[in-house]
């Protein structure tokens, strides 16, 4: 009873993970349709954001707090400037934009490597988040809880974002018709930079959350960059609760193949389980309805 | 617009794809392809001689192999201030194997037949040395390999100046069960060396009646460890032994301490946590935690302080000195005296004149094997202090005589065919 909980947990818990990695991707790929293949890198930039924070406050606790703000704007700045330098002049070839994102991840994570050196680096995690939290039938670790509760956090401001504000709007405007939107005066171009913004920046959160769990180092955005794709893919291209029952569908499908067999095992059979999936739903989870005549 | 068009179903299918092959090009090694062989064309007629120095000084493996890469360097300096080989200064070819063991084997073809070196120092994963291991049997040429290895090769071309099993795990194992531990867990990367460890560890057990309560493998990289630390814990056993690579041992470690388990009431062993992981892993996660290594920056003799002064003052106050590196810095050594005996750069003059070859190390006296290229080293077991240096908690007194076979443990019968 014990271990179960255990795993619920844990598959609660990675499944938070994968959808912090993923929302900024259910923007960029899912909104927008770009490929980004730097989003992990915007996540390791996110990381050694908490990194330098450290270096400039003592306390964990108030730099790993101020850290998630900086780490949003680092990633977003990052975002904006490959967009606006490389991925504006490539929209119309997706396949493109795949190969150049993916050389822009290289050269991050070398630069990553000159900056910061080779070695990986330790971000403390605060007293109140190492040790776990006693929830009566399992311990659970403070950090996870701490992640999980970023994670939901970041979906309800992103909902909010896109519901409720001008902004949002002009978003899904352009989502759903490009070319209405740019008649009835919408920007895009702005639209396009924003939403990317938004979108990287949302991977610098995501990279100052795994701190607390893994190690940073040039090579963190790679570990995630699949499992992040695979989350938007099996949501549905354009659909932030499509990403989110996804991250939290696979994460618990991982916990639990995982104790039932092995790690590498689990690992496939998830795959296979999403392969499956997308045969018979090729469309993902949700779909968007749009107007638009493709 | 063409972009809306090509969203739904071209993009989606494509990405996947194209994101599976690109990831796995990256990581993927395609053994096989390593081109021509190579032929030795040592030259040895002038004022100096070719080494050449193979370390992956990009990719995944740079992290470690840069810090092997740092310490040759060191030693090169050193024996060419010091009047050379034979009197001849060295002269270092630097080339980077990539993480890439085809690149490896590349490389070393290069440097064997287009620099014409002596010798090759370097590699670091058993997937490099058995990428280069035909390369150097094939030219007749020598290279020395730093690094602990899971055993069961013995190549005449090949220097091993890392711990085979028996001067690592097999300690490990004895130290363990003096300690009273009659249970073990193992967790360990899904790779060759992890799964032969773990084969012998099981026949250790098997034979000193210690249960293995589990055995778990996580593919290299991974980077959530709650289940696999839930399975430990439920388990319950004594200790963990732990053959993690890699980036895998910061996630284990923090989710091992965030679980509430801690050192003193299951220790973890580590076989590949240094004193250069400790500081990526996070010294208060590591704390109390044992390793099996034979050599550690605070051994306290003359000869290792010297040691670790010189690469301090070279690289810098802020860095440590790890096994690996003094492997490294020791097989340098341990080749110059060699070729010193022999009166000779040839390959076959090296091999036979290296049995019985000594050299006072960093880490203690140690002694090439002339049977199988190994050295007898000294086991230590560390436990890692407060200020992320490791300290020797157990040591073997003498130095065990290199067995990369376990031909003289009789539980091991079986395992080696």
């Amino acid at each position: 009873m014990q271990a179960l909980f255990s795993q619920l947990v844990a598959g609660l818990s990675l499944g938070s993970i994968l959808l912090l990695a993923a929302l900024g991707l259910a923007l960029t790929f899912g909104q927008m349709g770009v490929i980004n293949m730097a989003h992990g890198e915007f996540m390791m930039a996110g990381a050694y954001t908490a990194f330098v924070a450290q270096g400039f406050i003592a306390d964990a606790g108030v730099s790993l707090l101020l850290a998630i703000p900086i780490g949003f704007l680092v990633g977003g700045v990052m975002g904006v400037i490959l967009e606006a330098t490389l991925i504006r002049r490539m929209y119309h070839r997706p396949l493109d934009t795949l190969l150049v994102t993916w050389g822009v991840a290289l050269i991050l994570q070398q630069a990553a490597r000159d900056i910061f050196g080779a070695p990986n680096v330790d971000v403390r995690a605060p007293t109140w988040l190492s040790g776990s939290v006693n929830l009566g039938v399992a311990q659970v670790p403070a950090a996870r809880l701490f992640i999980l509760a970023l994670a939901v956090a970041a979906v309800v401001g992103l909902s909010l974002l896109l519901k409720a504000t001008p902004l949002g709007r002009r978003i899904r405007a352009v989502v759903q018709n490009r070319d209405l939107a740019e008649t009835v005066g919408v920007s895009t171009r702005s639209t396009d930079r924003l939403t990317f913004f938004i979108g990287s920046g949302l991977a610098g959160i995501a990279g100052v959350a795994l701190t607390l769990l893994g190690s940073t180092g040039p090579t963190l955005g790679t570990s995630y960059i699949v499992d992040a794709f695979l989350v938007v893919v099996a949501g549905g291209i354009g659909q932030i609760r499509g990403a989110v029952i996804a991250a939290f569908g696979l994460g618990l499908l991982q916990a639990t193949f995982e104790y039932s067999t092995t790690a590498s095992i689990a690992k496939v059979m998830v795959f296979v389980v999403v392969v499956v999936f997308l045969q018979i739903r090729p469309q993902g989870i949700f779909s968007v309805r749009t107007r638009s005549l493709a | 617009m063409p972009r809306l068009r090509t969203r739904a179903g071209v993009v989606r299918a494509t990405a996947v794809l194209a994101i599976a092959g690109l990831v796995s090009a990256g990581c993927g090694s395609r053994v096989g392809d390593s081109g021509a062989s190579a032929t030795s064309c040592v030259d040895t007629s002038g004022s100096s001689v070719k080494i050449g120095f193979l370390n992956s000084l990009s990719g995944t493996m740079a992290i470690s192999e840069k810090t092997v890469n740092d310490s040759l360097i060191l030693a090169a300096e050193q024996i060419n201030a010091g009047g050379g080989v034979l009197g001849k200064k060295l002269e270092v070819v630097t080339e980077d194997g990539a993480s890439e063991p085809t690149i490896f084997a590349e490389k070393a073809t290069k440097l064997i037949s287009s620099n014409c070196v002596a010798a090759v120092f370097g590699g670091w994963t058993s997937s490099s040395r058995k990428a280069m291991l035909p390369v150097f049997e094939g030219a007749n040429s020598l290279l020395f390999y730093p690094v602990q290895y899971e055993g069961l090769e013995a190549s005449p071309n090949i220097f091993y100046t890392g711990a085979t099993t028996n001067q690592q795990i097999v300690p490990a194992l004895d130290y363990l069960k003096q300690k009273g531990v009659t249970s073990l867990f193992l967790v360990g990367s899904d790779y060759v060396f992890p799964r032969t460890a773990n084969k012998e560890i099981k026949a250790y057990a098997k034979a000193n009646g210690i249960e293995v309560k589990g055995e778990e493998y996580a593919p290299l990289g991974h980077t959530d460890f709650t289940t696999i630390v839930n399975k430990v814990r439920s388990a319950g056993a004594g200790a963990v032994f732990n053959t993690l690579n890699g980036d895998s041992n910061v996630a284990f470690f923090k989710e091992y301490r965030n679980a509430g388990l801690t050192a003193g009431a299951m220790p973890v062993v580590s076989v590949s946590i240094a004193e250069e992981e400790v500081g990526g892993i996070g010294v208060d996660n590591l704390v109390g935690q044992l390793t099996a290594w034979n050599y550690y920056q605070t051994i306290d003799t003359p000869r290792n302080k010297a040691f670790v002064a010189d690469f301090k003052a070279k690289y810098g106050q802020n860095r440590v000195t790890s096994d690996p590196m003094e492997a490294a810095y020791t097989s340098l050594f341990l080749w110059k005296a060699i070729v010193e005996k022999a009166q000779s750069f040839k390959t076959d003059d090296v091999q036979n004149a290296a049995g019985g070859v000594s050299y006072d190390a960093p880490e203690g006296t140690v002694t090439v094997n002339g049977e199988n290229h190994h050295i007898a080293k000294t086991a230590l077991i560390g436990k890692v202090g407060p200020d992320g240096l490791i300290y020797t908690e157990w040591s073997s007194g003498a130095p065990v005589e290199p067995d990369p076979f376990l031909r003289s443990y009789d539980w091991a019968k079986g395992l080696t065919g």
